[in-house]
C-alpha cells in the first residue's frame, strides 16, 4: 500500500489533533472541565454523541486514502494501482465492486426495467432480469425471499450483539481502571438508576446502532439493501462515503473561519480606533453579500481558474477534493461575519473588567493580553458557535450540492445523491430509494449534531447556566 | 432623525464600492477576460482574433485597472474596472451573454419572485409567532415538550426534502395543484399556493422554536411579574404584554429581509421553474452567465443595505429607548 495524502485529509487530521490536544490540556483545568461535564450528564446528548462518534469513525476510515497494491506477477518492482481507496472502500469491497446495470430497487431480486432475455431455445422473452449480485444465492427469488431476509437478519443481530457485548465490556474495562471497584461492581454502578453520566443511554445507543450496523452490512452482502441507482452503484455504499463529505463541509469551514473570527474579532474590541473600523467595514461590506450568491460567483470563478490554470497531471480525486476545500473556504469567508460581530461585542466588555486594566497597568503587551485574558473568555461563544454551525453546513451542502456550486459531481455527497434522484421521481414505478437513504443518513446525523449542540449551548451559555 | 437616515445613507457608499471591489476582483482578476473568453468559445481550439472579438463586443479589451496610454483624466476611465463599476452604480447592468438586455429582465421578473415570498412572509410569519406563542403559553407541559422536539426534528430535515415531498404528495398523488409553473394575473394563484406552503412547512421547526425563546425571555421579565401581580388573566399577559413586546426583536429582525424579497428564493422558484429572479440566478449560474450572476450580486447587496437601513429605522420607531448617535 502506497499511503496518499490529500489536502482534506491532513486537514482532519490536524484538526483531530487539536481536538485531542484540547482535550488533554481541558482534563487539568476545573474551570474548562464544568461545563463538558454538564454535557455529559445529559442523556440527549451523550446518545447523540454516541450517534456523531459513529460517523465520525466512518469519515476518519473514508479519509485514510492509499494506492492498493497490485498483484506481483514476475517478481519485478512493487506496483501500485493508480485507483486510489480508503480504508472503508476496502471494508466494504462488496459494496463497491458489485455493481449491477441500473436500477433495482431495495432487497431486490429481479431489475428495475424489463430487458430481452435470449433462452436456451433461442426465442426471446421480455421480462425482469435476475441482478448480478441482488439476491443471487436464492434459486427461486419469490418464495424464499422474505424468510431469507429474516434469517440474515437475525443472524446479523446476533453478530451484532457480539460485538456489542465486546464494545461494552471494553467500555466497563477502562472506567474500572480508574476505580477500585471489580468488574460487576462496575456494571452495577452502571446500571444504577441516578447515576452521574448516562451510561445506560450510551450503552443501549452504542448496542443499537452496533446491531443496526452488523445487520445492515451482513444484508449487504447478499443484497443491495438501500437499492441501487442509475448506474447500478449501490446506494448503501454511496450513502456511507457521502459521510466523509458531510463531515469535512461541516467541521473543516469552522476550522478555516475560526482564526479569522477569533483575532479580528477580538482585535477590532480590544483596540478600537481606526482598528475597529477597518474590520467592521471588511465584515459588513462581506455580510451584505448574500451568502449563496457570493458563494456562486466564487466557485463558478474557482472553477474556470482551475480549468485553465491546473496540470493534466492531477488527478480527478484530487481535483474534486480541491474543490472541496475550496468550497469550505467559501463557506467559511461567508460565515465568519457573524461570530466576528459576537467576538468584537464580548472583546469590547472584557477590556473595561477589572483583571485587564490590572494587565495593562503591569506593563503586559497587547499580544499577551489578548491571547491571556481575553482568549480564553470568549471560547465559550466559540465553542457554542462551532456546535451550532456545524449542521446547518451539513444542510447547506446539500442545497448547494443541488445547484451544482456544492462539491464535484463526481464526489459522493447527499446533495448529489438528492440531485441525481430528483430527477428520476417521474419514473413509474418511482424510483424512491437514493432520496430515502439520504435522507435517512443526513436525518440522523444532523438531528443529533442538532440535539448535542443544545446541550452544549445550555452547559456553556452563562446566562443559562447561572438560572 | 433625518440627519440620522442621510447619515446611513452615506455610510452605505463605502460598503457598496467594497462590494463592488469584491465582485470585480472575483470575476475579472482571478480569471482574466483571456481565460473567460476561452471558456465561452471553447477550451482548446479557438484563435486570437475570436478571443479579442469576443473581449471587444463587451468592452473587456481595456486594461483593467489602469490605462498608461490615455491622456488626463482616461487613464482612470478608460479601464474595465471604472467602466463597469460606473454602469452598475447607475444600475445598468448591461447585456448577458445571449444579448437581453439584464436590466429590462430583471424588471421583470422581480415580480413573480415577490408574488411567492410576500405571501410566504407573512403567513409564515402569522404562522410561526401563533406557534411560538402558544408553545410559551403551554410551557414546561407535554404540549410544549413535544412541540419542541418535534421542532428540532423539522429543523434537520434538508430544505430540498420539503419541497420534493410537499410535490409528490400534494401534486402527483393528491393532484391538488399543478406541481411547477407559472402563469399571470389571477391564474397564477393555483402555482403560488404550493411553493408557499412548502416554505412555510419548512420553516416551522426553526422559526417556531426561536420565536418561543424569545417570547419565553420575555415573559421571564419583571413587568410579566407585575402584570401577574395585578391579577391580569394568563391570557391577557400574553396578549397584552409578552406578545407585544416579543415582537419587537421579531419584526425588526423580519425588516431586513423585505427588500431581499424581489430576489426570491434559488431553491424554490428552480424547482417550480417560476420566472422569477432566484431562478434567474440559477439560470446563469448554470450557464455560467457571469455577466449576471454579478449584477445580482451587486443587486442583492443593494438591497440587503437597505434593509440594514430600514432595520436601524423602525428600531427607533418601534423602541424610544434606542438613541441615535
Amino acid at each position: 500500500m502506497m499511503p496518499v495524502i490529500f489536502i482534506t485529509d491532513g486537514l482532519i487530521f490536524l484538526l483531530l489533533m487539536m481536538v485531542f490536544s484540547f482535550v488533554w490540556y481541558a482534563r487539568g483545568q476545573e474551570h474548562l472541565r464544568a461545563p463538558w461535564r454538564t454535557v455529559a450528564r445529559s442523556p440527549m446528548a451523550m446518545g447523540s454523541a454516541v450517534i456523531l462518534f459513529f460517523y465520525l469513525l466512518i469519515g476518519i476510515m473514508d479519509s485514510i486514502h492509499f494506492h492498493p497494491q497490485l498483484e506481483n506477477v514476475n517478481n519485478e518492482e512493487q506496483q501500485y494501482s493508480t485507483k486510489i481507496l480508503s480504508l472503508l472502500d476496502v471494508t466494504v469491497t462488496h459494496l463497491r465492486e458489485q455493481d449491477e446495470k441500473t436500477f433495482s430497487a431495495p432487497f431486490a431480486a429481479h431489475a428495475y426495467s424489463k430487458e430481452t432475455i435470449e433462452v436456451s431455445d433461442g426465442s426471446t422473452l421480455r421480462e425482469y432480469p435476475r441482478l448480478n449480485y441482488g439476491g443471487a444465492h436464492l434459486s427461486d427469488p419469490d418464495q424464499g425471499k422474505t424468510i431469507d431476509i429474516i434469517l440474515k437478519s437475525v443472524v446479523g443481530v446476533i453478530i451484532g450483539l457480539i460485538v456489542w457485548c465486546f464494545v461494552s465490556s471494553v467500555i466497563v474495562f477502562t472506567s474500572k481502571c480508574r476505580t477500585s471497584l471489580s468488574f460487576m461492581g462496575v456494571v452495577h454502578s452502571m446500571l444504577k438508576k441516578n447515576n452521574d453520566i448516562p451510561w445506560k443511554v450510551i450503552h443501549l445507543t452504542i448496542g443499537v446502532v452496533i446491531v443496526s450496523l452488523t445487520v445492515l452490512l451482513y444484508l449487504s452482502n447478499y443484497y443491495h439493501i438501500f437499492g441501487t441507482d442509475k448506474v447500478g452503484q449501490d446506494v448503501f455504499y454511496q450513502s456511507l462515503k457521502s459521510v466523509r463529505t458531510g463531515l469535512v463541509i461541516g467541521t473543516l469551514t469552522t476550522l478555516v473561519m475560526l482564526p479569522f473570527a477569533i483575532l479580528m474579532g477580538l482585535m477590532a474590541g480590544y483596540f478600537r480606533g481606526w482598528i475597529d473600523d477597518v474590520i467592521q467595514y471588511l465584515y459588513t461590506t462581506l455580510s451584505s453579500i448574500p451568502g449563496v450568491l457570493l458563494i456562486a460567483a466564487a466557485i463558478l470563478m474557482s472553477q474556470v481558474y482551475m480549468d485553465n490554470h491546473m496540470d493534466d497531471s492531477i488527478g480527478l480525486a484530487q481535483r474534486a477534493d480541491i474543490r472541496l476545500l475550496i468550497l469550505c473556504l467559501i463557506l467559511g469567508v461567508t460565515s465568519w461575519t457573524g461570530l466576528c460581530r459576537m467576538l468584537r461585542g464580548e472583546a469590547m466588555k472584557l477590556r473595561e473588567m477589572d483583571y485587564v486594566q490590572a494587565a495593562q497597568a503591569f506593563g503586559v503587551s497587547q499580544f499577551r493580553i489578548i491571547l491571556r485574558h481575553l482568549l480564553p473568555n470568549v471560547m465559550h461563544i466559540v465553542m457554542i458557535s462551532i456546535v451550532l454551525d456545524f449542521s446547518g453546513l451539513v444542510l447547506a451542502e446539500a442545497v448547494l450540492s443541488y445547484i451544482n456550486i456544492g462539491v464535484d459531481p463526481s464526489m459522493h455527497s447527499w446533495g448529489n445523491m438528492i440531485n441525481s434522484a430528483r430527477l428520476e421521481m417521474a419514473r413509474e414505478p418511482i424510483v424512491w430509494w437514493s432520496l430515502a437513504a439520504a435522507f435517512v443518513f443526513m436525518f440522523m446525523l444532523v438531528l443529533a449534531a442538532n440535539l448535542f449542540a443544545d446541550a452544549v449551548r445550555d452547559a456553556f451559555d452563562p446566562r443559562i447556566r447561572g438560572a | 432623525m433625518t440627519a440620522y437616515i442621510i447619515r446611513r445613507f452615506l455610510y452605505a457608499i463605502p460598503i457598496l464600492i467594497g462590494v463592488n471591489i469584491i465582485t470585480f476582483l472575483l470575476f475579472f482578476v482571478v480569471n482574466t477576460p483571456d481565460d473567460m473568453a476561452r471558456m465561452h468559445l471553447g477550451q482548446k481550439r479557438v484563435t486570437e482574433q475570436a478571443i479579442e472579438k469576443w473581449k471587444h463586443e463587451r468592452g473587456y479589451d481595456k486594461p483593467v485597472l489602469w490605462d498608461s496610454q490615455a491622456e488626463g483624466k482616461n487613464k482612470i476611465t478608460n479601464t474595465i474596472f471604472y467602466q463597469n463599476s460606473v454602469r452598475l452604480f447607475l444600475f445598468d447592468f448591461g447585456r448577458s451573454d445571449n444579448g437581453r438586455d439584464i436590466s429590462y429582465d430583471i424588471s421583470q421578473r422581480m415580480w413573480p419572485s415577490l408574488s411567492i415570498s410576500l405571501p410566504g412572509l407573512f403567513l409564515g410569519l402569522f404562522a410561526y409567532i401563533t406557534f411560538g406563542l402558544t408553545l410559551s403559553f403551554f410551557r414546561a407541559s407535554y404540549l410544549d415538550i413535544w412541540g419542541v422536539v418535534i421542532c428540532v426534528m423539522m429543523m434537520s430535515i434538508s430544505g430540498l426534502f420539503y419541497i420534493i415531498g410537499g410535490q409528490f404528495i400534494i401534486g402527483k398523488v393528491l393532484h391538488l395543484v399543478p406541481i411547477s409553473g407559472y402563469d399571470t394575473g389571477l391564474d397564477s394563484i393555483k402555482f403560488i399556493v404550493l411553493p408557499v406552503l412548502i416554505g412555510l412547512v419548512g420553516g416551522i421547526g426553526s422559526s417556531t422554536r426561536w420565536y418561543r425563546t424569545i417570547f419565553l425571555e420575555e415573559m421571564g421579565k419583571d413587568y410579566v411579574r407585575t402584570a401577574r401581580a395585578k391579577g391580569l388573566s394568563e391570557q391577557m399577559v400574553m396578549y397584552r404584554h409578552v406578545l407585544r413586546n416579543g415582537l419587537i426583536p421579531i419584526l425588526t429582525g423580519v425588516v431586513v429581509i423585505l427588500p431581499l424579497l424581489f430576489m426570491g428564493s434559488l431553491i424554490t422558484e428552480s424547482f417550480f421553474s417560476i420566472p422569477g429572479l432566484g431562478s434567474y440566478t440559477i439560470d446563469a449560474i448554470s450557464s455560467q452567465d457571469f455577466a449576471i450572476v454579478r449584477s445580482m450580486v451587486f443587486l442583492g447587496s443593494v438591497l440587503y443595505i437597505i434593509g440594514l437601513l430600514l432595520t436601524d429605522i423602525s428600531y427607533t420607531l418601534v423602541d424610544p429607548r434606542v438613541r441615535l448617535q
